[in-house]
């Protein structure tokens, strides 16, 4: 039987892979936000087992709004990062660095 | 306004128009301003003096304003006219009047003019402040207010480095001595509560022998009092120990050298001490020390005197001896000697001093007595002045006529209250006097036979070289290497005619009323009937002393520097060590150089690399700038620019708030 631990784990495990994507990439912009996705896509795992869980549900609903949100991000940071790219000719996380002090 | 207010204030009026309205007015009507001043002050001046030697006159004090109130202590501006003052009076505005007419001629090529004549009405009028002062806090106000001219007129040409360390030295070395003078009117205040002179002298005589705690030890009140204002003294006049300035100060131009450095600012002292002598009567122990210090100097300076070549340095010790003079004087309790060696020497040193101008204005302002000779017949109006003058510093006259020049006069009454005195150090005092006579004489008529006889030798000075366009190699035989020296104009011939007047006759005329009135002086200094009476006792070879050692001086110079002119070489060989040591000065510079000036210099340093810089500094704004920079460049690090380590910064934070806030 899979119960709620077992959803529990699996957002987990991708939510940790989405924060060391974050992390220990050091090639591609693209991978950032793919990453965030990942996070995103845990917590919503989440939502959805503790809606199913209680019987509630506000959970459910609460994910759709997420993934609407995510689309509409995933759109924008694409968008900043071929303006992005038209600029700098490059998108290695390693040149972006003009946040400098 | 009464004449003493028109006296005292008019050369500061004319200081401060030709000072600060220069621009406006111009240099002639700055010129034309303080010297009419001058000499509006001076007609002023003699009719109060001539009032007092008849007996017209009665002694007053001229209140002008309020000054303090302060809980006890209360003084205001005053302007004491007595006796005392008289004399001052006539010698300041005097040799001011004809050193304003007389730097005329002697300034005329300077493009400073008009700052150089309000110098000079500055420093009259501080002079006459301090003279006229009725309480010690007026008195220091002259005091330090010709101390400033001092230093300013010493400094004039302050682009020399020689003239700006000249006016420095002299403005430190007087500090020493006014820090004394200062620490005596504390004193006195304390003693008296009061510093108006009137009631001190009053007071005076009650607390001889009383006793009063100073530095930790037990002392006699008068006695520290009067040295402390001693010292301050020994400082303005340029006595033995804080001497070092007088011969530097004469970096400043000659009339200044001839008011301020011979006749005037240097006499404040034994004015001073003239003044308060009713309290130097009260401390036997205070009139020794003056007794030692004025003698020592005396014959000191003399000694020095005898082996300088440059002419006003000569003029200067003889200063400084003659004010020796002045002191134990004073010390023996002859006031009316002193101040009559004072006025008598106004005249002639300021006459020798002009004189000197005017041999350097007509040697093309070469001062080495080494490069004059023969100047007698270019010259012979400043000739016939110098003459004079060293006629009356010598003390040339005959006791049995008695006729004589004013040095005669005033000199041959020092020594006689000197041996007749039972003072302490009286006897010493006699004996330093009178071999410091005999080397007045000797380099009195040294200075007169370089520059006035023997062969011309001015083409081996460069200024002279520097006028003519040749060496002494392309001149050959012609010593004079074409060179003409003329006569100076009209307004220094003036000065010197007047000055030669006051140097032949003042102590011809006035020597019976400084000397042997008492009714003269009415109580304005402490006189010592009995000491004057005694002076008339002495023995006829005391009388003639000053007179016998005058000529052996004569013969001696007249031997060394015109008969046979190789003696001074001779004997400079022969001295060696001795004459290197009078000659260097008896190496006071040296020695302050190395007491007060390296280890000041060194201490100076010290504080400076490793107090300031060292522990201030480094621990201080530099220490707090380092560890900032330090701190700025770890906390720099975080903000990398790099999106990750933002991010991975931003989760460690909200790891630790969430462990915060549940655990």
């Amino acid at each position: 039987m899979i119960g709620i631990e077992h959803y529990l784990v699996v957002s987990s495990i991708l939510f940790v892979m989405g924060v060391l994507g974050i992390f220990l990439n050091r090639k591609n912009v693209i991978i950032i936000l793919m990453a965030i996705e990942l996070i995103l896509l845990a917590v919503n795992i989440n939502l959805v087992a503790f809606s199913a869980f209680l019987g509630d549900l506000t959970g459910q609903i609460f994910a759709m709004f997420v993934l609407t949100v995510a689309a509409g991000e995933a759109a924008i940071g694409l968008a900043i990062l071929v303006i992005y790219f038209r600029g700098r000719g490059t998108i290695a996380v390693d040149d972006v660095n003009r946040m400098k002090g | 306004m009464s004449s003493i207010e028109i006296i005292v204030f008019l050369p500061l009026l004319a200081a401060i128009i030709a000072g600060l309205g220069q621009r406006i007015i111009g240099a002639v009507a700055a010129k034309i301003i303080t010297t009419a001043g001058l000499f509006v002050s001076c007609a002023l001046s003699w009719p109060i003096f001539i009032g007092f030697l008849t007996g017209s006159e009665t002694a007053y004090v001229e209140p002008v304003m309020k000054w303090v109130e302060s809980g006890g202590l209360n003084f205001n501006w005053e302007l004491r006219v007595d006796s005392l003052t008289a004399v001052m009076l006539v010698v300041v505005t005097t040799v001011s009047a004809l050193v304003h007419l007389y730097s005329w001629g002697y300034m005329e090529e300077d493009p400073d003019q008009p700052r150089f004549f309000a110098y000079l009405s500055l420093f009259t009028f501080a002079m006459l402040m301090l003279v006229t002062a009725n309480n010690l806090v007026q008195m220091f106000f002259g005091w330090e207010g010709v101390g400033l001219a001092s230093y300013l007129l010493i400094g004039f040409w302050y682009k020399k480095p020689s003239a700006s360390a000249s006016a420095i030295k002299a403005f430190v070395v007087n500090r020493v001595g006014d820090l004394a003078y200062m620490l005596g009117i504390f004193g006195i205040f304390i003693v008296f509560q009061t510093v108006d002179i009137t009631t001190i002298l009053e007071a005076a005589p009650s607390q001889a022998g009383s006793s009063i705690g100073f530095l930790g030890l037990r002392l006699d009140t008068m006695s520290i009092l009067c040295i402390l204002l001693f010292i301050g003294a020994m400082g303005k006049s340029a006595q033995l120990g804080l001497h070092t300035w007088l011969p530097d100060a004469m970096e400043g131009p000659t009339p200044v050298s001839a008011l301020i450095h011979a006749a005037t600012m240097v006499t404040a002292g034994v004015f001073m001490v003239c003044r308060l002598s009713p309290m130097f009567e009260a401390a036997p122990a205070a009139l020794a020390f003056v007794t030692v210090i004025g003698a020592a100097t005396c014959f000191f300076a003399a000694t020095i005197g005898t082996t300088q070549w440059d002419i006003k340095r000569v003029i200067a010790y003889s200063t400084c001896s003659q004010l020796g003079y002045m002191f134990f004087a004073a010390g023996v309790g002859a006031y009316g000697a002193a101040m009559f060696h004072l006025f008598t020497h106004a005249f002639f040193k300021a006459l020798l001093f002009l004189g000197a101008g005017s041999v350097i204005h007509a040697m093309h302002h070469e001062q080495d007595m080494r490069y004059y000779g023969g100047l007698r017949k270019q010259i012979p109006f400043t000739f016939w002045a110098m003459m004079a003058g060293t006629l009356a510093i010598t003390g040339v006259g005959v006791y049995h006529l008695k006729a004589g020049f004013a040095g005669f006069w005033s000199k041959d009454a020092i020594l006689e209250v000197a041996y007749a005195s039972a003072g302490e150090y009286s006897n010493m005092a006699f004996w330093l006097g009178t071999i410091a006579a005999l080397l007045t004489s000797f380099y009195s008529w040294r200075l007169m036979f370089l520059t006035f006889w023997g062969k011309p030798r001015w083409i081996e000075s460069e200024h002279i070289q520097h006028s003519v366009h040749k060496t002494p190699e392309e001149a050959g035989e012609d010593t004079t290497g074409g060179y003409r020296p003329h006569e100076s104009p009209w307004t220094m011939l003036v000065p010197l005619g007047v000055l030669s007047v006051g140097a032949i006759f003042a102590g011809q005329i006035f020597h019976h009323a400084f000397l042997d009135e008492a009714s003269f002086w009415a109580g304005s200094i402490a006189y010592n009937e009995v000491l004057m009476e005694e002076r008339e006792l002495v023995p006829l070879w005391v009388k003639y002393d000053a007179s016998i050692v005058m000529l052996i001086g004569l013969v001696a110079a007249w031997y060394a520097y015109i008969r046979n002119t190789d003696v001074p070489r001779q004997t400079v060989e022969q001295l060696g060590p001795i004459h290197t040591f009078v000659y260097r000065k008896w190496m006071f510079d040296e020695l302050y150089d190395n007491i007060f000036v390296k280890p000041a210099f060194w201490l100076g340093r010290f504080f400076w690399r490793r107090g300031d810089e060292g522990t201030i500094n480094r621990f201080g704004p530099d220490g707090a700038a380092w560890v900032v920079m330090q701190g700025s460049g770890l906390a720099k690090k975080f903000q990398s620019g790099f999106l990750t380590s933002y991010a991975l910064i931003m989760l460690i934070g909200l790891v630790a708030a969430v462990t915060w806030v549940l655990f």
